[in-house]
């Protein structure tokens, strides 16, 4: 017997090309992911801001945020549901994958749409929003607006493996759309009631959302970086555990 | 179809003292079984009877609870062990928006040697429906690209879960074909059928489990000769116990007011019993299913499913 061998780096390069390519073919998924937070903005962020640039660069930021939260929390929840409902996840286990390409493919795949996002937004901004920002803003903007893909990855795997391939949509939407509210995402969380604003403390969305805001010196207060960080770390450990307990669970699971 | 197994080395698969429960089921109730290189075997039983189950121990797919699992002598749950077999399982949808192509691609980079893709397209007989995607192929096409996925890597072992399930007569036999000719390469290949003739088209060895327990093991032959056979079923006012005793009856009980026969020799049987009982009435023969075959081999009096898998 020869060596066995395999290139791992073609392996996930092919599991993110097609990963990629899945999505670009599903509508379903594409159009609101893309569509959703750019019309927001436009709506609200471009429409009425009656001429505040300051207006336009929140929401910019606000709706970047949104919109990568979308786009991974759906790209991961949904898309895992689905194929483990269809039992493709089992026959992708009994292949000799390494064991983490797909998910590697996945993020691949969430994080490119999140530039798409993010990159629709700033042109968006610059263009008709009344975004001015340093080069050095646009770069570490986006680069915290991207990044926030990992812990919300994270929970859409853990949703994926434990909502059922119907729900999982329902789920994602019940938990991201009031949260999102809650989080300042939509609209600026100074406007929020204050019992909300003492909630938003609690929910990881407010956190990146300030993390993203504080890019452009719109966060509220003073920003604790440590927290943000702590909570946001907090939740992307606590989502990958959830995730690979409903793992070894799916394992215990008789099928057919 | 004669292979001649190496017996010499390690079997490419082996259960040895298996166990597995699922909350208050058992699948497997104690399952000793190995398949040896070049052999192409069979696990024949009817739904639940823990067929698939012992497919997915020997993928890696879960652990049992008692007993080992073993592929070439290793774990199957190293990526390593797997990197030899391929599987075609029970999956009800694969993702529809990529195309035949690119599945292929995609399941051919985990191993080290695939197989060229006009070469498994050719073996799977889906050539000229590369470009199409998945979701827009028949249900038989569909087959048909699992079977590819299976073969892709070039596995010494292959496991068919119920490769032709839910398939029409014609589809069935041309299927067959294609799993013959890559078993004729002297890949092993363990399949599980719930369609005797399945196992006696394609296998040099047939495992007949039911309820999670081996009840018989053997060529399609000797198999046949056990679970084969005919249902007859009559009102007769014959006692039942004095049709047990007629030749060639292997089993016969009461079912309401009929009797039910289960007879390798059908013909001979009803000769007998018209000989007997000339007010005879409601006679109806039929093939066996597996339940019935199953049903008397056990001699266990449980309900007997509607036997609707009659083998085309």
């Amino acid at each position: 017997m020869s060596a066995q061998t395999v290139s791992l780096w073609r392996i996930y390069t092919l599991e993110s090309k097609y990963e990629i390519l899945k999505m670009l073919r599903l509508p379903m998924y594409v159009i609101p992911t893309i569509s959703f937070p750019l019309v927001f903005y436009i709506l609200f962020g471009v429409a009425l801001r009656h001429g505040s640039s300051e207006i336009g660069t929140y929401m910019m930021a606000s709706y970047g945020a949104f919109g990568v939260m979308n786009a991974a929390l759906f790209g991961f929840g949904v898309g895992v549901a689905v194929e483990r409902g269809q039992g493709w996840m089992v026959f992708k286990r009994a292949t000799p994958m390494p064991p983490l390409a797909w998910i590697l493919g996945r993020l691949t795949m969430c994080v490119l749409f999140s530039g798409v996002v993010v990159g629709l937004l700033f042109a968006a901004g610059a263009l008709a929003g009344g975004v001015r920002l340093e080069p050095g803003a646009w770069l570490s903007l986006s680069a915290v607006l991207i990044l926030g893909a990992l812990p919300f990855a994270a929970c859409g795997l853990a949703i994926g493996f434990w909502a059922g391939p119907n729900s999982a949509s329902a789920v994602i939407n019940l938990a991201a759309l009031p949260t999102a509210f809650a989080s300042g995402m939509w609209i600026p969380i100074q406007m929020l009631p204050r019992l909300l604003q003492r909630i938003a403390e609690f929910l990881p969305p407010y956190h990146y959302a300030q993390l993203a805001l504080s890019r452009v010196g719109m966060n509220r207060g003073e920003l604790n970086l440590g927290r943000s960080l702590t909570v946001l770390g907090l939740f992307t450990v606590a989502s990958i555990v959830f995730a690979w307990i409903g793992w070894r669970r799916d394992e215990g699971k008789t099928f057919g | 179809m004669t292979q001649i197994p190496d017996f010499s080395g390690t079997p490419a698969a082996e259960l040895r003292g298996v166990v597995k429960r699922y909350g208050p089921v058992t699948a497997l109730a104690g399952v000793d079984l190995s398949v040896q290189p070049g052999e192409v075997v069979a696990l024949l039983g009817p739904n639940g009877a823990g067929k698939t189950t012992a497919v997915q121990l020997l993928l890696g797919l879960g652990r049992p609870g008692e007993g080992t699992a073993r592929l070439f002598g290793r774990d199957p749950r190293e990526v390593a062990a797997r990197r030899r077999i391929g599987a075609m399982l029970q999956v009800s949808k694969v993702p529809e928006t990529l195309k035949v192509r690119e599945h292929i691609d995609l399941v051919s980079s985990y191993y080290p040697r695939p197989l060229p893709l006009p070469e498994i397209l050719a073996a799977a007989g889906i050539s000229g429906l590369e470009n199409r995607l998945f979701g827009k192929l028949s249900g038989g096409q569909r087959q048909r690209v699992l079977f590819a996925l299976a073969l892709c890597g070039d596995p010494d072992l292959l496991f068919l879960d119920e490769p032709t399930v839910g398939l029409d007569v014609e589809a069935r036999r041309g299927f067959w074909d294609h799993i013959r000719a890559k078993a004729g390469e002297g890949r092993t290949v363990l399949l599980t059928t719930h369609y005797l003739e399945e196992a006696d088209a394609l296998a040099d060895r047939i495992i007949l489990l039911h309820q999670g327990r081996i009840l018989a093991e053997g060529t399609p032959a000797e198999i046949k000769a056990r679970v084969g056979g005919r249902v007859v079923r009559c009102r007769t006012r014959i006692p039942v116990e004095e049709v047990a005793f007629l030749p060639g009856v292997r089993e016969a009980r009461r079912r309401g007011e009929d009797l039910e026969i289960f007879t390798q020799t059908a013909e001979a049987v009803l000769r007998e019993l018209l000989a007997r009982d000339a007010g005879l009435s409601g006679l109806e023969v039929r093939g066996a299913g597996l339940e019935d075959a199953f049903l008397a081999l056990t001699g266990t009096s449980e309900t007997v499913l509607a036997s609707k898998e009659v083998a085309a």
